[in-house]
């Protein structure tokens, strides 16, 4: 038990002061780098509740994927900076207010929580039993209870997908374009052509 | 472990596993040297030349002589870079490739984490290795490198896709995450393991699953940059991509990362499809022996095809000639995403509907 609160102490202290730096650092590279070490730890986190799948998707997912293609996007910017701090005293109150609220939820459903137990009304989340194991007891509900909300999900981002592709789409004409069968179907008949030449005449086209 | 009370408290816990991780890692580096070692002694044979043979019998202590060299060396750091994040580079390459043998199973119950994901965390843990190659191209603060880093960016993202469908089949034959129940299910002999469908009666699948094989072992190649796709660091247009402006230990510690993810890969291939510890053949009479020699046993198969698929690998990278870029991207997202899609869907339905559940 006290490894497993030095770990939780350690890992949710990273994942604060991580955050922390996001938002602080001078350097928006070195803001996505916090914010890859949050997501890290905050996946250390979920371990340590027990939700391992989950750990491993948000890994794959978002310090994986997500992350490498901000860190893409930020490295290949060239942005002032300087000029984009200008505007802070301006936007300041307007962001304290939203943190402000945000904290303010977060405060009573934790003491809802704290007081109540979990929200009222849904029956407790039930802790994984020995029998299955996290990925198996996930999919139990995913694909039962909640098949239609997953389908819709997958459809939302379907649309993504395809949205995204259209958008970056475009056909520029007069480009040669490598067709790699029709490369791999030439062949000595194809490619080449046998001319008999009678000596001293040229051919002739 | 023992049943005293000492090794149950999180001092002795915490000792333990230290002494676990030991014991995975340092015959890991000592057999690191001579896998490199072998790598440039197999692309030496195979343009007849003779490969390193000055240090020590047959060159066999060329690799200790690179490290001595390697770590007697200057540091140098360019002017303009991000010196932290330029040193956390190599060492994040390092740690991560280390990191991954955490989950390997090296015999029946020989393994540092038995994790129910562990499927997954390698997964997790071979895409977080790009970060490596883009901080360490990024803060050299130079031209070569950042186009380095971003080729490998694109490159690995790219491929994890295809790595990530070829592991579901795995997992749908399987029906299990945990290396260990992977390798356990293919017991028995060569017909049970799953690059031949997992059993007798899964044959009709193992065409299926002979060619996810193939496009796994393609696609750990372009993970660990390795030639055929080793347009990061390609000499003739990169210079040496994101490793131009490093010297000394931190270019060591790029190249051992690199060389350990890629013998990662080759005990992930083994586990997942080739029966990881498991026998070709189920000997009768190794049931017979004492648990301890049944484990060095399974260890000594376990070896026998990590070295195999390292030989591989280094053959490929003797006699393949490098990909253009448009070419890797089309052969990732045009070939192999498809190919994998169609097949997961080829296992789920086998699972389902085939006799085989």
């Amino acid at each position: 038990m006290a490894l497993q609160a030095i770990a939780f102490y350690l890992l949710s202290a990273v994942t604060v002061v991580a955050g922390l730096c996001v938002v602080s650092a001078r350097n928006p590279v070195h803001s996505v780098l916090f914010l890859i070490l949050a997501f890290f730890s905050a996946a250390g986190l979920f371990v340590l509740l027990g939700a391992e799948f989950l750990a491993m998707l948000l890994v794959v997912v978002y310090v994986g994927a997500v992350a490498v293609l901000f860190l893409f996007v930020v490295m290949m910017l060239d942005v002032d900076f300087a000029a984009l701090r200008q505007g802070f005293a301006q936007y300041a109150p307007l962001g304290a207010l939203i943190g402000g609220f945000l904290a303010f939820e977060m405060i009573l459903v934790s003491t809802a929580v704290s007081t109540h137990g979990a929200a009222a009304g849904h029956d407790t989340p039930q802790a994984a039993t020995q029998g299955f194991s996290n990925v198996e007891s996930i999919g139990r509900v995913l694909y039962t209870d909640y098949i239609y909300f997953f389908q819709a999900a997958g459809l939302v981002l379907l649309v993504a997908m395809i949205g995204a592709i259209v958008l970056t789409l475009r056909h520029k004409p007069g480009v040669r374009r490598q067709v790699i069968a029709d490369q791999v179907a030439r062949g000595p008949k194809t490619g080449m052509r046998i001319v008999q030449i009678k000596p001293g005449e040229g051919i002739s086209e | 472990m023992a049943p005293t009370s000492f090794w149950a408290t999180p001092g002795g816990w915490t000792l333990i596993t230290v002494a676990q991780i030991m014991a995975v890692i340092l015959p890991l580096l000592v057999a690191l040297a001579f896998f490199m070692l072998a790598d440039r002694k197999i692309w030496a044979g195979v343009q007849m030349r003779k490969g390193p043979n000055v240090v020590g019998p047959f060159g066999l202590l060329q690799s200790f002589a690179d490290l001595m060299k390697f770590v007697l060396k200057e540091i140098v750091i360019p002017d303009g870079a991000d010196k932290f994040v330029f040193l956390l580079a190599p060492v994040l390459t390092f740690a991560l490739a280390l990191v991954g043998w955490a989950v390997i199973p090296f015999a029946p119950g020989w393994v540092v984490g038995n994790i129910n994901v562990g499927v997954l965390y390698l997964f997790a843990i071979s895409s977080l290795g790009v970060y490596g190659i883009i901080m360490g191209g990024w803060a050299s603060n130079s031209k070569y490198p950042f186009l380095g880093s971003l080729r490998s960016a694109a490159q690995m993202v790219s491929y994890e896709v295809s790595i990530g469908f070829v592991i579901i089949t795995v997992i749908l034959l399987s029906g299990s995450m945990n290396l260990q129940t992977i390798v356990e299910k293919q017991a028995g002999g060569f017909w049970n393991w799953n690059v031949l469908g997992g059993g007798l009666k899964n044959i009709f699948i193992a065409p299926v699953m002979f060619g996810m094989s193939v496009v796994f072992f393609i696609s750990a190649l372009a993970e660990t940059n390795r030639p055929p796709f080793d347009l990061p660091e390609a000499e003739s247009e990169l210079v040496a991509g994101y490793q131009v402006e490093y010297s000394s230990s931190p270019f060591l510690l790029f190249m051992i990362g690199e060389l350990v993810n890629i013998v990662l890969m080759c005990a992930l291939i083994s586990l997942l499809f080739f029966g990881g510890w498991q026998a070709p053949i189920d000997f009768a009479f190794v049931h017979s022996w004492s648990p301890t020699a049944q484990s060095f046993y399974g260890l000594m198969w376990f070896s026998a095809k990590i070295c195999f698929f390292f030989f591989m690998i280094a053959m490929v990278k003797a006699i393949v000639p490098r990909y253009r870029y448009d070419q890797l991207m089309r052969l990732g997202w045009k070939v192999f995403l498809p190919t994998c899609g169609i097949a997961v869907v080829l296992v789920a339905a086998w699972r389902v509907f085939g006799g085989a559940a």
